[in-house]
């Protein structure tokens, strides 16, 4: 009954969806307030539809109804909780319900935050957004719905795939949905800023908290999914440049732009048309990654069970959303005039900079990603683009952009001087070469990678310390300090991002350059050295868990002859899905992660054993937790709550506004 | 109905591309000369495991992976240099075996790609901005706009 009200729920939505696309565009079109007016409630009603949809979909997942396709497919009654929970995201149907309520949650959000938009904007806002909404829940109920009955249903169901039963990888997928999705509010403002034909700072305005929240969410979905590779998958990697990370890599570098210019757009009037661009290209990118994902075309070379019916309705969407708005650009992009000016040498070019080089890395991502496709169907040369490819060909443009980064920030708007930023620059200069030089000295020269790496991350953590620094102006140092704690949020945002950025680049060339690693037979009671330390395996047992079956190892970590950790290492094995994982026992730490996996047993007694040393591995996701803070710090700035909470203005004046 | 559309893509794809990353070069593949060894992991890691998704064979599971790596060893152990080593198995398995594309033929669009976009895109955006720079002082006001402006300045509220 409950999974019927759901289905039910779902095809009222599609109806609703329609209903918030027509009657508000209708309106808009002809001034008609009662029909604009429509879209608000409209939104929140298909929110309230879809998260009825989700809810009785994920009750069915709890209660194991097993008269469900999918909850037979993808669930087991012997499963944890929260894994029962996350099965309901773990597959194609549940992964795209929730894709449509994370876009229905934010057209609801832009109801209840959005009161100071002009009526008409807001109306077409939420209609792109009721598009979007119709076209994605007419892909799910004709081709994939989740509410598929099954007229004999089994005993038990399938169980979820164990690499997935993860805490680290329940909550990845549900971030990276929110970041995708949220790029359709800049992608809706931007087609609604095309029909009006305008684009000033209040735009920018409106579209940068959408943009920054979206940011937000595929920073923590991206890094989530690292952490879980490096911890699940036995040997510590943290990026594969796997075509499924670059989809998510791609709009991340296109939000990252967007968020860039969106700042021009709101402080100086400037870069419109690009910024508009920017934005379709952002979701674009979205749609992008998605149809990659489930298409599977870039891995049809060793075709697994991908269904490729899917990936054409979704390159269907692509074309009709992205082309419509792409056409919508073409004749509309020479009315958005800039009004401000600026010189060569400006904060505004810094950013027009930064903007090339991101574009350009994610240009690098996109090429490097379908070549092997293009190359197989145009050239019939079946290539492989991978890893080395794109550390070699993506690296030197984020080396640009961290060398540019703390200059940038810290020229002025409209006309910058630069001999006045160098010389606030100098003293971080020199400390990072110092840096480096001291990196370099201390590893003995065995690769530069680790000391540019060390180098350009000081820069840019140092960098934005002299930014935050230099805003507190002139005077003494009491006066200084305490204009520092009074400086917007949204400076705070900017420096403790950069600084994430910063402590990222770093933890990635300090990883990849000086990691040790040890392979090796070991039986029980015996000993080796790893880097400074005695690992000894003190015992191997037999365990069992509530769902697997595991062989654990009992490894004894000691230096100097203190024992610094206890670490067990598993090898598990579960039955339902016939499906061994491995299990690293990981010491987090500040300086150095300890990394212990216990492979297979081995002819003639003891076990495969790899150790690892990660050097500052938690520095790569803390950087990356540093830039979803501050961009949650310049998300809770001043201006955008003032402009929020600007909601109580007669009708009759918001449509002047919007007339004006 | 019971379509095998169940496990969703995003999922089956990671967990094929995962499944088989349990452990990779086991210890009794490995060669006993260290320098050997670490030049026949270095060039592992260029080589594409051909029955994985995206997967060099120091890193993956799969017995073909395993047969390359050992086929990689004895050829180096045999004195071959890396090259000789490397070209004996593209020869073997074709150019898909090697991660890094060639800088030769169609394949040169991967390399060139990026630094060509950036001359572009750059110039463009130079382009741009100088002339938004010289559009920065303002046009003089025409004998009309003058007019217009005095009287407006003069007009009693």
């Amino acid at each position: 009954m409950i999974v019927e009200i759901g289905h039910f729920a779902l095809v009222l939505a599609l109806a609703v969806a329609l209903v918030q696309t027509v009657l508000p565009l209708w309106g808009a079109e002809r001034g008609d307030l009662r029909l604009m007016g429509i879209a608000g409630p409209a939104a929140v009603v298909q929110f309230v539809l879809v998260g009825t949809a989700f809810g009785a979909l994920t009750l069915a997942f709890v209660t194991s109804d097993f008269s469900l396709a999918l909850v037979v497919n993808n669930s087991h009654t012997l499963k944890p909780l929260l894994y029962k929970i996350a099965g309901v995201w773990g597959n194609h149907e549940g992964s795209l319900l929730l894709w449509v309520l994370a876009l229905a949650g934010f057209s609801a959000s832009a109801v209840w935050f959005g009161q100071g938009l002009p009526l008409r904007l807001k109306a077409r806002v939420l209609a792109v957004q009721g598009a979007l909404g119709a076209a994605f829940l007419a892909f799910m109920l004709f081709t994939s719905n989740p509410f598929l009955r099954l007229a004999s249903p089994p005993m038990n169901g399938g169980d979820l795939n164990p690499l997935l039963q993860d805490p680290g990888l329940a909550f990845h997928p549900p971030f990276l949905y929110l970041g995708y999705v949220g790029l359709s509010m800049s992608f809706s403002f931007a087609v609604a800023a095309l029909m009006e034909g305008r684009v000033d700072a209040a735009w920018g305005r409106w579209v940068r908290p959408w943009t920054l929240a979206a940011w937000i969410f595929l920073t923590i979905g991206i890094a989530l999914g690292s952490w879980w590779a490096y911890y699940e998958l036995g040997w510590g990697g943290f990026w594969f440049w796997d075509p499924v990370e670059n989809a998510s890599l791609m709009p991340w570098l296109f939000a990252t732009a967007l968020l860039h210019s969106a700042i021009v757009v709101e402080k100086r009037e400037s870069l419109k048309a690009w910024t508009v661009l920017l934005a379709i290209m952002a979701f674009g990118f979205s749609l992008i990654g998605t149809f990659i994902v489930r298409s599977g075309v870039i891995t049809s070379v060793h075709a697994f069970a991908e269904d490729p019916s899917r990936g054409v309705v979704i390159l269907f969407l692509l074309v009709v959303f992205v082309g419509g708005a792409l056409m919508l650009f073409a004749a509309r992009a020479g009315a958005l005039e800039a009004k401000g000016v600026f010189q060569i040498i400006s904060r505004e070019s810094a950013l027009v900079a930064n903007n090339l080089l991101l574009c350009v890395a994610a240009f690098v991502v996109f090429i490097g990603t379908i070549w092997p496709l293009v190359s197989e169907l145009a050239f019939n040369r079946v290539i492989s683009v991978g890893e080395p490819f794109f550390n070699a060909a993506f690296t030197p443009f984020f080396v640009g952009l961290a060398l540019i980064l703390p200059i940038g920030s810290t020229l002025a708007w409209k006309r910058g001087d630069l001999n006045r930023s160098a010389f606030g620059l100098w003293p971080v200069a020199a400390l990072a070469i110092a840096i480096a030089g001291l990196a370099y000295a201390v590893t003995s020269g065995r690769t530069l990678l680790g000391p540019i790496g060390a180098g350009l991350g000081a820069w840019i953590i140092f960098g934005a310390l002299a930014d935050i620094w230099g805003r507190t102006g002139r005077g003494d140092l009491a006066g200084r300090l305490s204009r520092l704690t009074r400086l917007p949020r949204a400076d705070w945002g900017r420096i403790v991002a950069h600084a994430g950025m910063g402590s990222v680049i770093f933890a990635a060339a300090a990883m990849t350059a000086w990691v040790s690693e040890d392979i090796r037979v070991l039986k029980a009671g015996e000993s080796f050295a790893l880097g400074g330390y005695e690992v000894q395996m003190v015992a191997v047992n037999d365990v069992q868990g509530p769902n697997y079956s595991a062989v654990q190892a009992e490894m004894r970590v000691t230096r100097d002859g203190a024992e610094v950790v206890r670490l067990y290492p598993e090898k598990r094995f579960y039955p339902v899905a016939g499906m061994p994982t491995t299990e690293a026992a990981i010491d987090y730490g500040l300086w150095r992660d300890l990394y212990l996996v216990i492979g297979d047993p081995q002819e003639g007694g003891g076990w495969a054993v790899r150790s690892y040393i990660k050097p500052f591995a938690n520095w790569l996701w803390g950087g990356a937790l540093m830039m979803a803070f501050g961009g949650l710090l310049s998300l809770t700035d001043r201006r955008y709550r003032v402009a929020a909470g600007r909601g109580r203005v007669p009708v009759a004046a918001m449509l002047g506004t919007s007339k004006g | 109905m019971m379509r095998r559309i169940a496990i969703g893509l995003f999922v089956l794809l990671l967990v094929m591309r995962l499944a088989h990353r349990a452990h990779a070069v086991e210890p009794a593949e490995m060669l006993a000369d260290p320098a050997l060894e670490a030049r026949a992991r270095e060039i592992s890691k260029d080589l594409r495991c051909l029955v994985c998704r995206n997967e060099n064979i120091d890193d993956s599971d799969a017995p073909l992976a395993r047969d390359l790596r050992i086929l990689l060893r004895d050829r180096l152990s045999a004195g071959e240099s890396d090259r000789q080593a490397v070209s004996y198995i593209v020869e073997r398995y074709g150019e898909y075996v090697l991660l890094t594309p060639p800088a030769d033929g169609s394949a040169l669009v991967v390399w060139l790609a990026g630094p060509l976009m950036l001359l572009l895109g750059g110039g463009l955006a130079l382009q741009r901005v100088r002339r938004r720079a010289n559009a920065a002082a303002p046009e003089a006001l025409s004998p009309d706009e003058e007019a217009a402006l005095a009287e407006v300045l003069h007009r009693k509220p």
